[in-house]
């Protein structure tokens, strides 16, 4: 078996290249297709994993307080994230329910929950049990984690709502901001890295 | 121009999942570092794409068509597409959300399955247009995928909300449920087709190092780090 580790291959187009060490805000591009290869990343294992627990906090928060609150007529009604999937539940169109729940609510927090277990174990350099398969499924949670365009559907919603009746933004609301911010910096592609240094 | 040689020039094959060059002389079925399964291509690619981006487009129509929600308001109720959501904005001089909806509702979705099909055909003629910008297409179809999920959110966000029996009520209609499908069909699209299909038969590119077929560890040009 020859040694590989050094190499890498550009997923878009087949280039073969070696690694390089990047300084701040570098990054490696491929000369043939311009797809990137490598980029600076600026987070330690302890800055990572204390990023995830904030988030858990936040998710927590975001899940379990109103997105927000409106009322009318001195009638008040508020909702959380898991009262929208259950909104979308009802009569045949069930299975949007389970993606919207998936996209929100689930694959977060299965995230933050893999990420919290993966890199405990490397904050004492050691592969945690099970931790190809959480690596795995960290790379296959990704694309079907959408906080960001829950976010940005929320202040939709907040405009859709506020020429009809008094709208009021929720805690939620601020913890799903700022969380779907953070998963964008500590789930990113970059976790791969820990490959490498384990 | 000059290139670096490609991984299947020197047997290798990049693992998807944790990006590692798998050495391909004994022939593995799984990467040696993280026992995913390894593929040189990804497996029947261009028939999946065609197949998830055609049921795609098959949902599409019922997406806009079908009433997405009903409102009642006050006694009045009213069912309304997506169209006519974004409509209503603009009418009410809101052009940003309307704008905003348009894009992530109407504008992805058809920018999705233009691209998709522009970049089918032509890996199928084989082409060799513009095969650097094909490259960026893909992974714009890549980056834009999930945003048309928007309008399923606000909708389940505006119905929870929305629950005042007959002063006020907003319920989710079919429509939502295709166009929640339609995301969903070209996300899986988007996964399955293969970029370096692109690349397959670029014949016009000289290979930049002269010991291509050298032991892997020895070869590979090394980039030119950029600043961002």
């Amino acid at each position: 078996m020859v040694n590989t580790e050094h190499l890498i291959i550009c997923e878009h187009c087949d280039c073969v290249y070696e690694k390089v060490v990047l300084g701040k805000h570098q990054k490696t591009l491929c000369v043939r297709c311009g797809g990137v290869l490598q980029r600076f990343n600026g987070l330690t294992i302890e800055q990572r994993l204390a990023l995830t627990f904030t988030a858990a906090m936040l998710w927590l928060f975001a899940n379990f307080y109103p997105v927000m609150s409106i009322s009318l007529k001195g009638m008040k009604n508020s909702a959380t994230l898991w009262d929208s999937v259950l909104a979308l539940s009802q009569g045949p169109i069930t299975f949007i329910a389970m993606v919207a729940a998936i996209a929100i609510i689930i694959a977060p927090a299965f995230q933050l929950v893999l990420l919290i277990w993966v890199l405990s174990f490397a904050l004492g350099l050691r592969r945690a049990p099970g931790f190809n398969l959480c690596m795995r499924w960290l790379e296959t949670l990704r694309p079907w984690s959408m906080l960001e365009v829950c976010l940005l559907g929320a202040m939709v919603a907040v405009f859709k709502l506020a020429g009809l009746l008094d709208v009021l933004p929720g805690i939620g609301l601020f913890a799903l901001a700022v969380l779907s911010l953070m998963m964008i910096r500590i789930a990113g592609r970059d976790i791969r890295e820990l490959w490498d240094i384990l | 121009m000059k290139r670096p040689p490609t991984a299947s020039e020197l047997n290798l094959c990049l693992c998807h999942s944790c990006g590692l060059a798998c050495d391909m002389t004994d022939e593995p079925h799984e990467c040696p570092r993280c026992d995913a399964p390894l593929h040189r291509r990804k497996t029947n690619s261009l028939t999946r794409t065609w197949a998830y981006m055609l049921a795609a487009l098959a949902f599409y129509i019922p997406a806009n068509l079908l009433p997405v929600m009903n409102t009642v308001m006050l006694g009045n109720g009213a069912d309304s597409t997506i169209m006519s959501g974004v409509l209503e904005f603009w009418e009410a001089g809101a052009w940003d959300i309307a704008l905003i909806i348009f894009i992530a509702s109407i504008a992805v979705p058809g920018v999705k399955f233009v691209a998709l099909t522009l970049l089918l055909v032509t890996v199928q003629r084989n082409s060799d247009w513009a095969r650097r910008e094909r490259s960026k297409l893909y992974r714009f179809v890549e980056l834009i995928g999930y945003w048309s999920m928007l309008d399923v959110l606000v909708v389940a966000l505006v119905a929870a909300l929305v629950k005042f029996q007959a002063l006020g009520d907003i319920e989710p209609r079919p429509g939502i449920l295709f166009f929640g499908l339609v995301v969903v069909f070209t996300m899986l699209a988007a996964m399955s087709f293969d970029p370096r299909l692109i690349w397959d038969k670029d014949t016009s590119d000289t290979v930049s190092d002269a010991a291509s077929g050298a032991a892997p560890a020895t070869d590979g040009a090394a980039p030119d780090p950029t600043g961002a």
